[in-house]
């Protein structure tokens, strides 16, 4: 018993003393893309756009594929008054279209493609998948109301006018009132697309990105 | 904005798209690209040593000076580079934090050298990354110090305009300034020796009376060390006097160390005299005299490592918290053995648990003085493990505190340990302010008017409302945010048209608050009123009217535009905002002047909101001259209407 003591001592004090713990990390996945032709085949960018593109992603994760919090950490930058990480979640799940974790840079760059150079059904489609959050091809109220939460937050606290509780409900029974043409509750990819179509600001406001690269 | 991360604005401004479905306003026009060129290479010649970078990497970081336009001025024609006439080793640093986004520090730099062409390159120390910001700072500090020991040698007569106090001050704190208070350091230091010498002499018996026993020299010659004692109170308090009278802030003075030990040095003799000649509490007055001991800490103002081996054990105070634990629950274990192994023989000295507590005292620090030794073999099996499990428990902790007062003297060598906290904290901030920087500056832009001019639907709206001199002053600022910035600041725009709230900075979001917060209007026509909050330009995107801006005072007129009203309609299902809004045409009122008008940029001290009631019906005439400042008599409006002055 003395000398279970003695050691436990002994044990302690060296734990105490030798603060120091070196973590090996684990070495991080690598990916590689695919090859530049193939990417150019695949999506609409041209050779040089690839480039730039790639660049800049590899820049930012040396290791090839982004996983959601370095993706919630990027995408936070660019809103620093709000919380932008709830809105990053989503948009991960919409880029992450094979739904392994992580975004690879042909993840990323077949995405990128939709969203710009894609034609208006596609980057709507892009769209309603966005807001489907479980994607089972409804959006529901519960849904609407998360996306809208995510972006209401991405603006902080500091807004004029003050955010109230009920904002975003409001926004949601709008969104519905305009898209949900046979009142069940749930807005179709149909229903979508043909109300998108018809209001000309949302048009509009899609081909706004056009030039982005 | 965070330029780490420029080369992911695209795939934001991209993922923008998500918000168009769910927007109901216009969304802004996207600024354009104008020089739209294919990224290039450009080549940076430092000194014969050509580095080569794109473009896109320099401008990430456009507030630098590789970053800017005031690279140009560096450009050399024919060679088609850019020449800089620097160090080439420290521009691999530099040029690797704008491909990294991290700045480090080489250690084989001279300090003074790399801050210098961080200082040429426009770029703040602050920024260096966290792996190298220790050593930068490490460096730095000894450097300044250094310059500063060098400064003070030189300078050794006292400043002219010092007052008598603050030389005495200054004599205290250091000795060495002048002769005077050299002598004054000597000659305290001489009676504190004295002092402590008398204490001690005092109690040596000298001289035998014919009497058996000896008396103590203290009781024999009474008077002589009475007079030896007073003198030295006397200067002991005279000195503490006049360091009180001397010292910066009396109040820090009387709670810091020194003087406490000061206090309780004097303290004994003062109570000595109050109390003499009283038999009951003579006992006590003895026991005070002990306190006179504390004479010799005094000696800590004398010497710098006294001071040191204190601050050590102060800090220390963990190590030796653990030691002292440690050491409890080894004599509390080993006692209760050594009792328990002992309990069978007869005659043990180990009467209880508590009585052994001295034997494993003993035995662990390895005194053994053998006034009680364990008979039994038992006992001697136990009483030898626990002696060499002493050594142990006893060495283990000294180490650190060995090595915690070596640190600390070394670190005394240098600066103060408080400095150095005030450096990180200014640090943060400074980093706080420059990441911060990104979010006001949008919100300046937003003020400047710059978005306003991106409005998708204003085909017959004026553009820019206010005289035509501050037109150039706009195309100047144009130019100055890059087109990253624009861009990041389209991106803002575009979610704050798509929430249908605006981005304010924290100042006015708390006015707006606590006027909504003093709003007890049923009808809650609130934050509407306060929406001068924001937007206090001419040129803010409410405002359609021509206004002339006031010379006197930089109260506007608001009007919503129609889209905006348009807009609410759509939006919202209360009706009342909306009609206030509308009754808002008669809304004269001031805001806060510390908002940036292009016209006058006056300071007012209050706000003054005038809520209007629910029913439109009068509409003043836009050309109405708004009320003067604070006095601004309420509008003729029927009803329920509180006036709130809200004084800033």
């Amino acid at each position: 018993m003395l000398r279970s003591t003695l050691v436990a001592v002994v044990t302690l004090t060296l734990y105490l003393l030798d603060s120091v713990e070196d973590e090996l990390e684990l070495s991080a996945v690598r990916h590689r893309p695919e090859g530049l032709e193939q990417l150019e085949a695949q999506t609409r960018f041209s050779r040089k756009e690839l480039q730039i593109l790639y660049r800049g992603f590899k820049n930012e994760c040396p290791s090839g594929v982004v996983n959601e919090d370095t993706f919630k950490e990027i995408y936070s930058q660019f809103f620093p008054q709000g919380d932008a990480s709830t809105y990053a979640h989503f948009l991960f799940n919409a880029f992450d279209t094979d739904h392994n974790g992580s975004v690879s840079f042909e993840d990323f760059v077949m995405g990128l493609s939709i969203l710009l150079r894609g034609t208006v059904q596609e980057k709507l489609n892009w769209a309603f998948n966005l807001y489907d959050i479980n994607k089972d091809g409804y959006i529901t109220k519960e849904e609407m109301l998360d996306i809208i939460k995510s972006i209401y937050d991405m603006m902080g606290k500091c807004t004029y006018p003050i955010l109230k509780e009920e904002t975003p409900r409001q926004h949601v029974e709008i969104f519905f009132q305009k898209m949900d043409k046979n009142r069940d509750g749930v807005v179709t990819i149909d229903e979508f697309i043909d109300c998108c179509q018809n209001d000309e600001n949302i048009m509009r406001s899609m081909q706004l990105f056009e030039n982005v690269i | 904005m965070a330029a780490g991360v420029a080369a992911w604005l695209p795939f934001a401004r991209a993922a923008a798209i998500g918000w168009m479905p769910v927007a109901n306003l216009p969304m802004p026009v996207a600024p354009t690209n104008k020089n739209k060129h294919q990224d290039e290479l450009i080549i940076l010649n430092v000194s014969g040593r050509r580095f080569q970078t794109w473009r896109n990497t320099l401008d990430r970081y456009p507030d630098t000076l590789l970053g800017s336009s005031e690279k140009e001025f560096f450009f050399n024609e024919e060679t088609r580079e850019y020449f800089f006439d620097r160090d080439p080793d420290v521009f691999r640093s530099i040029l690797n934090f704008y491909r990294t986004g991290k700045l480090h520090y080489p250690r084989y730099e001279c300090i003074s050298a790399y801050d210098e062409e961080l200082a040429f390159f426009g770029i703040i120390p602050e920024i260096i990354s966290d792996c190298c910001y220790e050593e930068y700072k490490d460096r730095k500090r000894e450097n300044t110090e250094r310059l500063m020991d060098d400064l003070e040698d030189n300078k050794d007569s006292k400043l002219p305009n010092m007052t008598f106090r603050e030389t005495m001050w200054r004599a205290f704190e250091n000795p060495h300034t002048s002769t005077m208070a050299l002598v004054f350091y000597y000659v305290t230091g001489f009676f504190i020796a004295i002092s402590v010498i008398t204490n001690v002499v005092e109690t040596v018996p000298c001289g035998s009376t014919p009497n058996q026993r000896d008396i103590p020299c203290g009781e024999r010659y009474t008077e002589a060390f009475f007079c030896m004692d007073t003198a030295c109170v006397m200067i002991f308090t005279v000195e503490y006097l006049m360091r009180l009278f001397a010292a910066p802030s009396r109040y820090r003075f009387m709670r810091s160390v020194m003087s406490i030990i000061d206090v309780v040095a004097i303290l004994p003799y003062y109570i000595g005299l109050v109390m003499t000649n009283n038999e009951d509490v003579s006992g006590a007055f003895v026991t005070l005299r002990v306190f006179r001991v504390f004479r010799i800490f005094k000696f800590s103002r004398h010497s710098q490592g006294l001071r040191i081996l204190g601050y050590t054990l102060k800090s220390c105070a963990s190590e030796l918290g653990f030691l002292l634990f440690s050491l409890t629950m080894a004599i509390i274990i080993f006692a209760t053995v050594m009792f328990y192994a002992e309990k069978g023989s007869s005659s043990s000295k180990f009467t209880s648990i508590p009585a052994s507590f001295w034997y494993t005292i003993v035995t662990m620090t390895t005194l053994g003085y053998g006034d009680m030794v364990p008979k039994t073999i038992a006992g001697k099996i136990f009483g030898s493990i626990c002696s060499l499990s002493g050594v142990l428990v006893i060495a283990l902790p000294v180490p650190v505190i060995v090595s915690n007062f070596s640190r600390i003297y070394h670190q005394n060598q240098r600066a103060d340990k408080r400095r150095a906290q005030k450096v990180q904290k200014a640090r943060l901030a400074r980093m706080r302010i420059s990441k911060s920087g990104s979010s006001t500056a949008f919100l300046h832009s937003k003020r400047n008017g710059l978005n306003q001019s991106l409005e998708l639907t204003l085909p017959y709206y004026k553009m820019k409302l206010s005289p035509q001199g501050s037109l150039e002053e706009d195309q100047q600022m144009k130019k100055t945010t890059s087109l990253l910035e624009s861009q990041h600041h389209h991106l803002l725009h575009c979610l704050e048209k798509t929430t249908n709230h605006e981005f304010v900075d924290e100042r006015l979001y708390e006015q707006g608050y606590l006027q909504t917060a003093l709003q007890n209007f049923p009808s809650r026509s609130p934050s509407l009123s306060s929406e001068e909050g924001i937007t206090g330009t001419c040129c803010s995107r409410r405002t359609k009217k021509n206004m002339q801006p006031l010379s006197a005072t930089h109260t506007h007129s608001h009007t919503h535009n129609l889209q905006e009203l348009s807009a609410l309609h759509i939006q919202c299902g209360e009706q009342q905002p909306l009609n206030t809004s509308r009754s808002s045409l008669n809304l004269m009122s001031d805001e806060s002047g510390s908002l940036n008008c292009k016209s006058s940029g006056l300071v007012t001290t209050a706000i003054i909101s005038i809520p209007t009631p629910p029913s439109n019906n009068s509409r003043a005439s836009p050309d109405a001259p708004p009320p003067p400042n604070p006095d601004a008599p309420p509008l003729p409006n029927p009803g329920t209407d509180v006036v709130k002055i809200s004084a800033l």
